[in-house]
């Protein structure tokens, strides 16, 4: 069977999800869908499964605060303590208080950090990588829809293209790979 | 569609409104041996009535906020916001005023600035046994001594706390959102029978207005009710943190109030993305409370100067259970239980930690209060509580009798539209 790869421009955001809510419709899985802006409610449409996001900036944010207390610890306590305003300075515990900003501004530190590295390795847009997308109107003013025949192996090429166009796109193009 | 009253909640209300009036006649009777005159039944009035007074102010500035904004989600809950603050403004003014009449009259003793012993320079004793001396600053008056006991910081506060001036701020304050909450209001109601956007237009002007005076109101009245009772401690926190606490015991009292009227379907419109939203609110003012209170207390607790840290040696040698109690209570339920999406979005996770929110911060209310008034004699006894529930049921009678009086949804708001499909 030939593989192919289809790509369906639209001019408005709201016309492509239209479309896009057809295609699915039919039974057709949307590979990917390219847009200079999110698009709202794109997500259920194409069945976008919930971002992990989250869970690795809790993660960030965690290590940052471990490594905090870790860091203040050695430094202020156990390697050479610090009388901070005549508080106790022999114990993390007593002199937490005054670790606090800190470690509140660490934390914050890694969880961004590490959530925009995430982002941008994730989504392949590290700065200097080529980029993916099938058009580069789809950074400017146009929606690009992508479908492959590979996730779609119940359906012949043509079908796939014939509900496609059917939709109204500005523009269709195939491609073999 | 209007608000109806059920018979069920009707006879809830009016039963803890009864369970109030117990607790009333019980402080009235409470044997507090260190009890002089009733204080601790004074400051659990001021607890009760500035607690839920902040709720309805918390609501008229949000609403305010709504406008000056041009805030479109929120529209469909338009009502249920004026319901939080129209009527509950006016009546627990009258329950601060009561307080505050009270203690000018010096029937307690909430605002020690008031005695004239610690101002005045001069004192004449009393001759008769048991009567008590008077104070002069007239040095010529007969059997005029040297006041020993004069209060010099007081003295050179009271510029600013003397009790004509305190009057008169109090009285502009609750006056003018006294004026406002039924300004808004009655716009609301005759938007509903006019089209065009000439009274929305006015209103977003108004809110704007009511908004910079609310920005100096709500620090000074925090000043002039609650932190005078410390009258030798200052923080300029202060403000923005009692700021912050009314602020979020709207939002959780709003979410409430929104979730049971979309149970009872008068809320035919509001969809899980008005709930989310809500939500967000009430765990985005429960970080900024949090963040306010920590980082008033780490300045006072870095620099450990005297005079500051009095604050707060009073409250954690005597009320150091619930106050640790309430500071977890306050940021950790919040931060834990609301930072999921999907917790913002359940009902159920909204209603209970709502209320332990709500509830420390009664608690949050009571620490600024008791620790200046009682010291370390406070007795958190039965009747407290019951008092406590008897404001809130005064408070829930009003807001859902607010809510039969006008349809539920507005009817010609310019964003209803953008409302009903909102979507997160």
């Amino acid at each position: 069977m030939e593989r192919k790869v289809f790509h369906a421009m639209y001019d408005d955001d709201d016309k492509l999800k239209e479309a896009a809510q057809l295609i699915v419709d039919k039974g057709i899985r949307i590979k990917e869908v390219f847009s200079p802006f999110p698009i709202h409610g794109i997500d259920p449409i194409i069945g976008v499964k919930r971002t992990r996001l989250a869970i690795c900036a809790f993660m960030y944010a965690l290590t940052g605060t471990s490594l905090a207390l870790l860091g203040m610890w050695y430094f202020m306590i156990s390697d050479w303590p610090m009388n901070i305003g005549g508080k106790p300075n022999q114990s993390l515990i007593d002199n937490v208080t005054s670790f606090l900003p800190v470690t509140f501004e660490f934390s914050v530190l890694c969880g961004a950090h590490g959530m925009s590295i995430t982002y941008l390795l994730r989504n392949g847009t590290v700065p200097g990588m080529i980029a993916d997308n099938p058009h580069p109107r789809s950074t400017n003013d146009r929606f690009i829809m992508e479908v492959t025949t590979d996730e779609n192996s119940s359906m012949s090429a043509d079908d796939i293209s014939k509900i496609i166009s059917s939709t109204n796109p500005e523009e269709l193009s195939e491609k073999e790979y | 569609m209007n608000f109806v009253f059920s018979k069920r909640a009707k006879i809830t209300t009016l039963v803890l409104m009864a369970l109030g009036v117990i607790g009333i006649i019980g402080g009235l009777n409470s044997h507090n041996p260190h009890d002089h005159g009733g204080q601790e039944f004074w400051s659990n009035l001021l607890v009760c009535g500035f607690y839920f007074f902040a709720i309805a102010l918390g609501g008229l500035f949000f609403y305010a906020l709504q406008y000056a904004a041009e805030v479109g989600w929120s529209s469909q809950l338009k009502r249920v916001f004026e319901g939080i603050f129209h009527r509950n403004i006016p009546a627990f003014s009258l329950v601060l005023v009561i307080v505050f009449i009270a203690s000018t009259l010096h029937v307690n003793h909430i605002y020690h600035w008031m005695d004239p012993g610690t101002y005045s320079e001069f004192v004449i004793p009393a001759t008769v046994e048991g009567e008590h001396s008077t104070y002069t600053d007239n040095a010529e008056a007969t059997g005029a001594q040297v006041n020993l006991g004069i209060d010099k910081i007081i003295k050179n506060k009271r510029a600013y706390l003397n009790e004509g001036f305190w009057w008169a701020r109090t009285l502009v304050y609750l006056g003018v959102f006294i004026w406002f909450g039924n300004w808004f209001r009655k716009k609301s109601i005759e938007e509903d029978a006019l089209d065009g956007t000439t009274l929305h237009v006015k209103m977003f002007k108004r809110s704007a207005i009511f908004l910079a005076l609310f920005a100096v109101f709500s620090s000074t009245l925090s000043w002039d009710w609650l932190m005078s009772i410390d009258t030798h401690w200052f923080s300029t926190m202060y403000g923005w943190y009692v700021f912050s606490g009314m602020w979020v015991t709207f939002m959780i009292f709003a979410t409430i109030a929104t979730l049971y009227l979309r149970d009872k379907g008068f809320l035919p419109k509001v969809n899980d993305s008005h709930i989310h939203d809500l939500g967000k609110w009430m765990f985005g003012i429960s970080m900024l409370w949090s963040y306010l209170g920590l980082c008033q207390f780490l300045l006072i607790w870095y620099a450990d100067i005297g005079e500051e840290v009095i604050y707060y040696q009073q409250r954690f040698e005597n009320y150091g259970l619930p106050l640790i109690v309430m500071c977890i209570i306050n940021f950790v339920v919040p931060f834990l239980v609301l930072m999921a999406r999907d917790a913002k979005r359940n009902p159920v996770f909204l209603r209970l930690s709502g209320c332990l929110i709500l509830i420390g911060h009664y608690v949050d209310v009571y620490l600024l209060v008791m620790p200046g008034t009682m010291h370390g004699h406070s007795h958190y006894s039965w009747w407290q509580p019951l008092m406590f529930l008897g404001f809130l049921g005064l408070f829930v009678y009003l807001m859902l009798n607010s809510f039969t009086k006008a349809a539920m949804v507005p009817v010609n708001h310019p964003f209803i539209d953008e409302s009903e499909h909102h979507s997160i």
